[in-house]
């Protein structure tokens, strides 16, 4: 049975993940802001099979919080084998554009709070040697783009720190697992208008399951995404200056 | 907030609505503040106009989809309403314990089931999935939420079980498993020659066999009026092991120009329906997949019909009138060359329903389907209407698209009395039809 923690318990695509795990008989210790809705999705844990599930309130953006918090679920699961990452916000652009305080509370919640949390993290597990550690990144972290690049700097962030920590432990035997989702069907996409490229929590949650058994480095979920984000990758600044994206 | 707006489809593809979407998260969410009016939705498989609420709002409860607890000793399950059959399924068999009652579709939604108070094959024996469900919580519009069960609220517990999901939001409810040893079901499929010969094997049946129901050819008319195939069946006891069973479902990949099913395509395949056993009777062990769930091996399958979609129309008659008048309802769909591809025969027993606008009440109750043929099924529809009220039956609302909404009051004696409990901020196309409202 693995030792799981999962920060941003509550978002959509870490509950699904968790139900995966849970089918299976993993411990989990569940980090997030509500406590009700941290309550509800553990005893549904439990039912789906999980052998134990513990629940733990903490704002990510609260970094003296969060090694207390590493301490409390080593210390209630006898350990941790993997770590995801899941927690944030996605930003309202125009909003932010208005706003500092908006934009670098976005940046926060989106990056730095990530940062804060995996630098512990990584010391721990590249001391025990072994453990994975997933990053829930997004496409929009692959280029800035004027409709939503307060909440892509962010992930940007994420993508590249990600990718220099997952070098840095790879001699450790430790596995970093970037995962970039595209469109995703979740609460906090609720008021957008769905198409074909959405995808739902589940598939993404199979997903990133296959790529940690796989130790991959860096997913595309759906895998399609891969192809869209090179050609927008690939387009030339004064092209890319002239289009709407 | 602005709600996304969709087109809502309901499963019979006949009838759509442009409709504002509200998506719950978690059962704790409140409803927004809204001056339209909410309707719950949630797999769309409720057939007619009774799902959708054009110029509302439909809850959708697809993320309200959490176990809450489970006790593997007893079978009490609790989980939120967007919880779907199949999903219990997959719980609870590994674990030994069923549905305690299933319509012909797994996949269908916790609080739809509440919502229809759906009924199964074991109606005779077990009454409508209502008589299970122990308690729920419900969410009004003025953000009331009522623990409802039969000794808390219970008229509204009565009001909101088949209560069209009119009385406000089901956020959860715990309902009572029955033991199973495994997931194989013995079953014996009686090829039989007339109506007569349905009710008779029906009396000798419903005392031994948990399920039973009845697939009637309806193009035969004269001698063959009436004739089909019985079924009838029983979980296996312990130590029965049957092999393995092969779960992949296809998916009815497009709609067709035009309906596949049609005069000459129905005549052909009940014809060969019938005949494609030769003995007179079959014994088998099935999974419970394909016994209870034919049509769910073939997502989508609604499509078949084409473009203009179909209608179902499913009727209860009193036992007293049964007989002659399914006689008469068979022989005029017969004779209307309209005949029905998928036509149920099912006696429903004398456990009394729990909600104030269920569907079963002792007696027959007949399911057809047919094509969308505009005017000349609708003279058909008039034609069987005046059979049901002669006969003092009524229509299942989770099926209807276009009863007479005297038909609906003088069906369900019990509207008036519900009318009181549905929540001001909730509604639908079916009840503001059949309430005559413009």
């Amino acid at each position: 049975m693995k030792k799981i923690l999962i920060i941003g318990a509550t978002s959509a695509i870490a509950e699904a993940t968790a139900r995966l795990w849970a089918q299976r008989g993993e411990q989990l210790f569940l980090v997030g802001r509500n406590a009700a809705r941290l309550d509800a999705i553990a005893a549904d844990l439990r039912v789906r099979g999980s052998s134990k599930v513990l629940t733990y309130v903490m704002d990510a953006n609260d970094f003296a919080a969060h090694v207390p918090m590493l301490d409390a679920a080593e210390q209630a699961l006898g350990g941790l084998d993997t770590v995801l990452l899941a927690h944030g916000t996605l930003s309202d652009q125009q909003a932010c554009q208005q706003s500092v305080e908006l934009t670098l509370n976005e940046i926060t919640t989106n990056a730095l709070s990530t940062v804060a949390l995996l630098t512990p993290i990584a010391n721990r597990f590249e001391a025990l040697k072994r453990g994975s550690i997933v990053v829930i990144s997004s496409v929009a972290g692959d280029r800035g783009r004027q409709s939503n690049y307060v909440y892509g700097s962010a992930k940007a962030l994420v993508t590249a720190f990600t990718s220099g920590l997952r070098q840095r432990l790879a001699k450790s035997g430790v596995v970093v697992l970037t995962v970039k989702p595209g469109f995703v069907d979740t609460p906090m996409t609720a008021s957008f208008k769905k198409g074909p490229l959405w995808a739902t929590p589940a598939r993404v949650a199979h997903d990133i399951d296959r790529a940690l058994c796989k130790r991959q480095g860096v997913i595309y979920t759906p895998a399609f995404w891969c192809l869209i984000m090179a050609i927008i990758r690939s387009i030339p600044e004064r092209l890319f200056v002239r289009i709407k994206l | 907030m602005t709600l996304p707006v969709q087109r809502l489809t309901s499963w019979g593809r006949v009838m759509s609505s442009e409709q504002a979407v509200y998506h719950p998260s978690s059962r704790f969410d409140p409803l927004p503040a809204e001056a339209r009016t909410y309707l719950p939705y949630g797999k769309g498989r409720s057939y007619g106009d009774s799902c959708l609420n054009p110029g509302g709002v439909a809850i959708k409860t697809g993320a309200l989809d959490r176990y809450i607890r489970f006790d593997p000793a007893s079978g009490v399950l609790a989980c939120e309403a967007g919880v779907s059959f199949d999903e219990i399924l997959r719980l609870v068999v590994p674990q030994g314990w069923f549905l305690p009652v299933t319509p012909g579709t797994r996949f269908i939604t916790l609080g739809g089931a509440i919502a229809n108070d759906v009924h199964g094959k074991n109606h005779h024996v077990a009454g409508t999935f209502g008589v299970h469900v122990r308690n729920f919580e419900l969410l009004r519009s003025d953000g009331q939420r009522l623990l409802c069960s039969r000794e808390l609220n219970p008229e509204m517990f009565a009001a909101t079980v088949g209560g069209l999901g009119l009385t406000g939001l089901v956020t959860w409810a715990e309902i009572q498993l029955r033991r199973i040893h495994n997931p194989w079901i013995n079953t014996e499929t009686i090829r039989y020659g007339s109506v007569a010969e349905f009710f008779e094997l029906c009396e000798l049946s419903d005392r031994d066999y948990e399920y039973t129901v009845a697939w009637v050819d309806c193009v035969g008319t004269g001698q063959r009026l009436g004739r089909g195939l019985f079924t009838r069946g029983n979980h296996a006891p312990a130590g029965t092991s049957a092999g393995r069973h092969n779960a992949k479902a296809h998916t009815f990949p497009f709609v067709p120009p035009v309906s596949v099913v049609n005069a000459w395509t129905l005549q052909a395949f009940n014809s060969v329906y019938y005949h494609k056993q030769l003995r007179r009777s079959a014994r088998q062990v099935q999974h419970y997949e394909p016994f209870f769930y034919p049509l769910d091996g073939m997502l989508e399958w609604n499509r078949m019909y084409g473009p203009r979609g179909f209608y179902q129309y499913q009727c209860v008659l009193p036992k007293a009138h049964g007989q002659a008048a399914i006689t008469e309802m068979l022989d005029a769909v017969a004779h209307s060359g309209m005949g029905s591809f998928l036509a149920v025969l099912k006696m429903c027993g004398t456990i009394s329903s729990p909600g104030m606008l269920s569907f079963p009440l002792p007696g027959v109750s007949l399911a057809l389907d047919f094509p969308n043929q505009g005017e000349r099924l609708q003279q058909l529809f008039t034609r069987l209407d005046d059979i049901v009220r002669a006969a003092q039956g009524r229509l299942y609302p989770a099926k209807d698209a276009c009863m007479p909404g005297e038909l609906f009051r003088a069906g369900y004696p019990q509207w008036q009395k519900f009318a009181g409990f549905v929540d001001p901020g909730f509604s639908s196309s079916f009840w503001r039809r059949v309430m005559e409202e413009k």
